[in-house]
């Protein structure tokens, strides 16, 4: 185990099961540790999809918490950190609040990749609160009620007389008072108590959860640079490489002459890495790695590689073609993902039809951190840092690569710098492993440059949607045709799937909440020609975008308020349950729809109180405009309201943006504001600027001049965030990525209040001009 | 063999002269504080200053440094309680965090020149470095609060 977030404390040491332990009780006797095995089950007292993830959840409080003689509270985070706060601070901070502990004297141990230990560790999908809290609550209390029971049993009094109070024990007759160090040693003899004798405390108990005043757990080094990122990572002895990766996807090397490159100073090794065949999953693509003294000497050799490429099927991509077949297939009839009613017959007969086409292309991540991971072989074993999102998956996916079994492979998680999905997958981990075993195991890092960020992602969908929507004489919207065309990401896991998966098709799209009573969504086949990934928000990002455009479209031909328009077609309070009217099991982001149901009252308040908050509705000067939009996403319900101005030659500044989240009972207020805040200036990025093309097969963007993002001088400066009260008996759904599905469509129905313009194409990029 | 100082300290340097800064201090002196996001001086992700002058490491070659004076963020302050790293942390600036150190850096530079500057000034000065979190409002606050403390 290494101390992760202090570099000077990279300690490696034997990296066995006993050494991980260890590590975990530095700061004494390892008291409450993890060798019992797992207490696994449903202890939930509200069913979620967490018992359904791989590996599920565990709650054993001797896993997550150990204290040490000096009474310091040691809680392991095993989810990935990538800058929500979810993994280092709000789950161990739920832990230690129910403990009562002292959050002063806490501190968050990073596990190793081990979802038989620690349950489920893929961080994505907003998931770590709502999956977590119930298991971190339990896990706080059992071990509370295990050490009041020690200090009982020493004081020989009844544990009805004693209260743990803040990192200590209080018999309440006496006021004899024992510390968390003092007690550890015997509570960890006791057996944890079984879940239906946990006590959780009252929510009005709590000290930092729904408080919002507990900082992030690496502030203090991610302020004095003393953080440690996958990028960050020296090991005594390491090698440094960079590859030169086929530019097209499914190419390899045809021919290489590395004579230069060996020559460049500091330059030790040329390796040639086989491409992964399709369908790519997470493996690498190949190349050639230049292994080297450091990272310039490999950059610089790198450079000198002569190499030609066999480019393979994909060589004649062109975005341009491609948006034209993709245009082509959504006017035409596609496969049913949804219906309701009979669309076609109702549009047939409608007195008239509204129809609009969007577009988006492809996106990159563009974590501030490119992707980077060492690997080398210590005591017998296979040993990773990387920044991975999945850490568990990550060391699965190392070992088969290696070809040997995971618990060969100890995953260290680093700090994540940004993943938004890009780091779920975890080729550059495997490239490092393949390349310290043609090292003989030797310690080595794969860097990955701006460049290569860009041109090798697992790239956010490119998509073409086309709406119709059909009206009765009294401008009744009476049939709803949606088409959908976009490559979907299960092309990067099975062979040609053309349509998307249930997962896409629940992200906001057949899953539409509107109050129409013919409705029908159609997906057009689609090939793939690049690695579709996630990308923060998914498929959300544009359906939120297309459909909200379209509603504020359609307010517009009938003469309606945008906002009051979107109230109407969200229509009365009510449960959706689109599950019988879809031809794929309706995904609802992996939970049970009686815990976190599509309720358009949720809804609707989120409108009202955005709307409110924005004042929507007052007079603004030329060029102005507010524009509004809602979504639901990861079972969560959000809306913004955009202030844009306008200026002459088309610039775009943003003098405020409003928005109210429903994210259920929320944990940390201040860190979800974050967030939100944080989600406004991606989806400003990516509605003003975002676009990945490809010509020849190939990427064409290559860094931050051609891929830009926004700036602080175009970025809003004044987000306000408004979330909506709930008690603890409202479950608490996603946030890291509800935020920016509104954003982009908030942002178009602003301008178009402004200008009149109508943006049917992402990014805006000059059309304002 | 060149001579610099980094972090109060001196250094002798005798490696290729064409090698950005940000390679030593991240590669040889393992101050991985300094992060490299870019490679071209787009995203600030490695400002450090260079005898007072914030600086993007990651297109300073080596050559250029010889007898200079160089502060990293782990050199900032003795105790990483400059006024801008506490007021990072009173307002709770960062996300992820990869970004920040640059940031600080940047506005560390700004404010040892305009210790009282506008909110464009602020802006003007920070616009060189990004951060994908869009952490800009609070970056924004934390420097006016800083300001306000020097």
């Amino acid at each position: 185990m290494t101390e992760l977030n202090t570099h000077s404390k990279l300690v490696l040491t034997n990296v066995s099961r006993r050494g991980l332990l260890k590590g975990v009780a530095a700061t004494g006797g390892l008291i409450l540790a993890a060798q019992l095995p797992a207490i696994r089950g449903a202890l939930a007292s509200y069913p979620t999809g967490a018992e359904s993830m791989p590996n599920g959840v565990v709650n054993n409080p001797k896993v997550f918490i150990s204290i040490g003689g000096d009474g310091t509270v040691s809680i392991i985070a095993a989810r990935a950190e990538m800058g929500n706060g979810a993994a280092r601070t709000a789950l161990p901070m739920i832990v230690a609040d129910e403990l009562e502990a002292d959050w002063a004297r806490v501190r968050v141990v990073q596990s190793p990749g081990d979802e038989k230990t620690y349950g489920n560790q893929d961080t994505d999908g907003s998931r770590s609160v709502r999956h977590w809290i119930q298991p971190m609550r339990q896990c706080g209390a059992a071990a509370r009620q295990m050490l009041e029971t020690a200090a009982a049993k020493k004081w020989g009094v009844d544990v009805s007389e004693v209260q743990a109070e803040l990192h200590e024990v209080v018999h309440k007759p006496s006021g004899r008072k024992l510390g968390y160090g003092e007690l550890a040693g015997d509570a960890a003899g006791l057996p944890v108590p079984a879940a239906d004798k946990v006590k959780l405390k009252d929510a009005s108990a709590f000290r930092y959860i729904g408080k919002g005043t507990v900082r992030i757990a690496d502030i203090n080094d991610i302020t004095s640079g003393k953080a440690l990122y996958g990028q960050d990572v020296v090991l005594p002895g390491m090698k440094f490489a960079v590859i030169a990766r086929p530019p097209v996807l499914g190419g390899k090397v045809a021919t290489l002459d590395a004579s230069a490159a060996l020559k460049v100073a500091g330059v030790e090794k040329v390796v040639t890495l086989p491409p992964t065949p399709a369908p790519y999953k997470f493996g690498p693509l190949g190349g050639v790695a230049v292994i080297a003294q450091n990272t310039w000497a490999a950059l610089q050799g790198r450079d000198a590689l002569k190499i030609t490429w066999d480019d393979g099927p994909n060589k004649s991509h062109d975005s341009k073609t491609y948006r034209a077949e993709l245009e082509a297939a959504v006017k035409k009839p596609g496969k049913v993902e949804r219906n309701e009613g009979d669309a076609d017959k109702a549009l047939a007969s409608a007195a008239r039809v509204i129809t609009a086409e969007y577009y988006a292309p492809h996106l990159a991540h563009a974590t501030m951190e490119p992707p980077a991971a060492a690997a080398r072989m210590n005591y017998g074993k296979w040993e990773l840092w990387a920044p991975v999102q999945s850490p568990g998956q990550a060391r699965d996916d190392v070992a088969a690569a290696l070809g040997v079994a995971p618990a060969e492979v100890v995953m260290h998680t680093t700090l994540l710098g940004g993943g938004f999905g890009r780091k779920s997958k975890c080729d550059f981990a495997i490239e490092a492993a393949l390349l310290s075993r043609e090292l003989g195991g030797a310690p080595v890092k794969v860097v990955w440059t701006r460049e290569d960020d860009l041109r090798h992602g697992f790239y956010h969908t490119v998509t073409a949607e086309r709406f119709e929507a059909g009206l009765d004489a009294s401008n009744k919207v009476v049939a709803w045709r949606h088409r959908s065309a976009s490559p979907t990401f299960l092309s990067t896991f099975i062979p040609d799937p053309k349509h998307p998966s249930g997962i896409e098709l629940g992200m906001g799209w057949v899953d539409t909440p509107f109050n129409v009573p013919n409705m029908r969504m159609e997906s057009g086949a689609a090939q793939s020609h690049v690695r579709i990934g996630w990308f923060r928000s998914v498929n959300n990002v544009v359906h939120a975008w297309s459909i909200q455009s379209f509603i504020a479209e359609l307010a517009h031909q009938l003469g309606k308020d945008p906002k009051d328009y979107l109230l109407e077609m969200i229509g009365p309070a009510r449960i959706v349950d689109p599950s019988k009217q879809v031809t794929t099991p309706w995904w609802n982001y992996g939970e049970p729809s009686e815990t976190f149901p599509v309720d358009t009252g949720r809804l609707r308040r989120v409108v009202e109180l955005a709307a409110e908050k924005g004042e929507w509705g007052k007079k603004l000067p030329k060029g102005q405009g507010l524009g509004i939009a809602a979504h639901r996403s990861f079972v969560s319900f959000i809306a913004t309201v955009v202030h844009v101005v306008v200026g002459e030659k088309g610039q775009i500044t943003i003098p405020r943006v409003d928005t109210a989240i429903d994210c259920g009972y929320c944990v940390h207020p201040e860190r979800v504001a974050s967030q939100v805040e944080g989600a406004a200036v991606m989806g400003l990025t990516l509605a003003k600027h975002g676009a990945i093309t490809l010509k020849d097969g190939a990427v064409e963007q290559s860094n931050f001049h051609d891929f830009p993002l926004v700036r602080i001088n175009e970025s809003p400066l004044d987000t306000r965030v408004y979330i909506v009260p709930h008690g603890i008996d409202v479950p608490p759904s996603g946030v890291g990525e509800p935020g920016v599905p509104p954003f982009a469509p908030a942002l178009c129905n602003a301008i178009f209040a402004a200008t009149g313009k109508r943006i049917r194409e992402l990014p805006i990029g000059n059309q304002l001009a | 063999m060149a001579n610099l100082r980094i972090n109060g300290q001196e250094r002798a340097y005798d490696g290729d002269p064409s090698m950005p800064l940000l390679w030593y201090l991240r590669d040889d002196l393992r101050l991985t504080g300094t992060k490299f996001g870019c490679g071209a001086a787009l995203c600030g992700a490695c400002t450090v200053h260079i005898d007072g002058d914030a600086a993007r490491a990651c297109v300073t070659p080596m050559s250029s440094v010889t007898g200079k004076s160089i502060v990293t963020i782990e050199g900032l302050h003795p105790k990483g309680e400059h006024p801008l790293q506490i007021a990072w942390r009173d307002l709770g600036v960062p996300q992820c965090g990869y970004c920040q150190t640059g940031q600080i850096m940047q506005a560390a530079s700004l404010l040892s020149k305009k210790p009282a500057p506008t909110d464009a000034e602020i802006t003007e000065a920070m616009t060189g470095n990004l951060c994908r979190c869009g952490c800009y409002q609070r970056i924004h606050a934390a420097v006016r609060a800083a300001a306000k403390g020097v």
